[in-house]
């Protein structure tokens, strides 16, 4: 923060808080942005850490992964080998993905689904 | 930054906000976050603005752009002020979170093991006509069964917690010493057995220590507060005997006693102010250079207005100033990486320190607990064995817990509605609830009788944290939690 320096650590918390919503999400794989120095680096998506897919990719690298949230959704409930995570857009909630016509903007849109 | 044009034309108004200066530096303390800011570059010249009242954002942003400020300056510093809280405007305003807590883990249980004292202190809570306990008639003495019961709905009432805390309270508590130490056997058994690690502490008036006891205290590693007034003349003024006698020489031989020999864990003593007794800087010095405690913290009597040992406001002032004065050297130890002994000062800044921002006054009724003679349960210490703050019986199931969400019901800072707008708030949350009772004639009320005197109190602190805070930062980490 340029024109005011937290000092308590109620102040450093209520200004982390400030800097995580100023920087929305932003992809792991964009790396650090100069320009957005507030961007909060955070694995999104269905694949946490503890389920295959998210360490490295067939060559040793990330590239290749899920791409969080933006390139996930479609591709986890049509072809991801991890179908619980999303909802069953065929039977159980076939709307779910009505406001979100392209995943890459839209993806707030999408519905919580509850089982 | 993209800014809507109804966003231009909204007023802006600074939040709600304390702010004070401190080793050449502007803070704000804003509320209710609890938060502490130092404002450098056009934060400043926004406050400012601000100051005499709201302006549309374009209007704002003219002005300071006329002062020479650039724009992406501007826009920075209103965002980052917005961001914080310290700006607001109707469209970002968000809606303060008042949800009182519905379950909460017991922490500290408080027994009340006698309601038997050999003291006759005019102020007491316990005994003087403001007394709200109705002990005439119950056990004189807890029991070892009501104790240990007690012990076990701590346990079973604390969750998920791994520390817990049991304070002996009395009447004098030494006068039952035999179910204390009975009882501090137990919990920690108990403790051991579910995987939580039990502490105690007492309270005291010191003049029925014995050597067995002090070596008690200390192999058990029991924080010791004992209650003193200060110097022989001050002390005996309300510190007596049944017989009228002072107390202070046969305490003092007794302390000097205990501090020498119990090096395990802290102790205080704890003075209460009364109209003949409010020299705050004698009674601090006396209790640290000629007794030798490490540790002295100072409270009113609670008392109504018409009892002669009430403070009146004019008093209540002078102590403010004393208090001050002991915070600076407060202060200025903290600068040179010393203790310094005054508890009220401490207590203030490690709230202050970790931006504390109350939902309740006291952790009476949440996190704490007092168990009577008879195992009644109350509020606290001062409630039980009172019809008002009755939280249950040990011997009727426990915690009544229908009462005690009534409780956190009513007495949440969002039903303290005197206090909604006073920026002391966090820290205060309108104060003791049986201080309330006595002088405002209701738990649920804010004390509104102590209120110019926090608020002084509070910007005392500030000033005093804000110049630790510039000048030995490093300082601070000892109010970490432990």
């Amino acid at each position: 923060m340029a024109s005011l320096r937290a000092i308590n650590r109620k102040a450093k918390q209520v200004a982390e808080i400030a800097k995580a919503e100023r920087g929305d999400l932003w992809a792991l794989q964009n790396g650090p942005s100069p320009n957005a120095p507030g961007k909060v680096y955070h694995p999104m998506g269905c694949t946490l850490n503890f389920t295959p897919g998210w360490e490295v990719d067939i060559s040793g690298g990330t590239a290749g992964l899920c791409q969080p949230v933006e390139r996930d959704l479609f591709d986890c409930y049509l072809g991801c080998g991890w179908p619980g995570h999303v909802p069953d857009h065929l039977t159980n909630a076939p709307n779910w993905t009505d406001k979100c016509a392209s995943a890459v903007n839209d993806w707030r849109n999408v519905d919580i689904v509850f089982p | 930054m993209s800014v809507g044009m109804e966003t231009q034309t909204q007023p802006y108004r600074l939040g709600e906000y304390h702010s004070f200066s401190a080793a050449g530096s502007e803070f704000l303390y804003l509320v209710p976050s609890g938060s502490i800011f130092a404002v450098e570059g056009i934060a400043k010249l926004v406050i400012e603005l601000l100051g005499s009242g709201e302006m549309p954002r374009e209007a704002l942003v003219a002005k300071l752009l006329e002062l020479g400020c650039s724009r992406e300056e501007v826009e920075n510093t209103i965002q980052e002020l917005t961001e914080v809280d310290a700006l607001q405007c109707d469209l970002q305003k968000k809606e303060p979170l008042a949800v009182p807590v519905q379950e909460f883990p017991l922490q500290r249980i408080v027994l009340n093991t006698t309601n038997q004292c050999n003291l006759a202190c005019t102020y007491c809570y316990e005994y003087s006509e403001d007394k709200i306990a109705q002990s005439a008639g119950k056990e004189k003495f807890m029991s070892r069964e009501i104790a240990e019961a007690s012990v076990e709905m701590l346990i079973k009432e604390s969750a998920h917690r791994p520390n817990l805390h049991v304070t002996f309270f009395g009447g004098e508590t030494l006068l039952n010493f035999t179910v204390m130490r009975s009882t501090v056997e137990y919990a920690k058994r108990r403790g051991e057995e579910e995987g939580k690690r039990v502490e105690f502490s007492l309270t005291t008036n010191g003049t029925l220590l014995t050597e067995e006891i002090v070596d008690f205290l200390s192999e058990h590693r029991i924080g010791v507060t004992v209650s003193m007034d200060g110097d022989k003349e001050l002390n005996d003024r309300q510190r007596v005997f049944h017989d009228g006698k002072g107390s202070y020489d046969v305490l003092v031989p007794k302390v000097k006693q205990l501090l020498k020999r119990h090096r395990t864990n802290s102790i205080g003593a704890r003075v209460t102010l009364t109209a003949g007794v409010s020299d705050v800087r004698r009674i601090y010095r006396h209790l640290t250079q000629d007794v030798g405690f490490q540790a002295v913290g100072f409270a009113p009597a609670t008392a109504s207005p018409q009892r002669l040992y009430h403070i009146g406001g004019q008093k209540m002032d002078s102590i403010l100033d004393q208090f001050a004065e002991l915070a600076a050297e407060y202060r200025d130890y903290a600068l040179q990486n010393r203790q310094h002994g005054f508890t009220n000062a401490s207590d203030t800044l490690k709230e202050l320190h970790t931006g504390i921002s109350k939902a309740y006054a006291c952790g009476a009724g949440l996190g704490m607990l007092g168990v009577g003679t008879e195992g009644n349960v109350g509020l606290c210490h001062r409630f039980v064995d009172s019809p008002i703050g009755k939280m249950g019986s040990i011997k009727e199931g426990g915690i009544n817990k229908t009462a005690r969400r009534e409780f956190l019901n009513t007495h949440h800072i969002g039903a303290r509605y005197d206090c909604h707008t006073c920026w002391a708030r966090p820290v205060c949350a309108g104060g003791c609830y049986h201080e309330a009772y006595i002088n405002q004639g209701n738990t649920s009320a804010a004390n509104l009788h102590h209120c110019d005197w926090i608020r002084g109190w509070n910007d005392v602190c500030l000033k005093v944290y804000g110049e630790i805070a510039i000048r030995n930062p490093e300082f601070l980490n000892r109010f970490a939690e432990n």
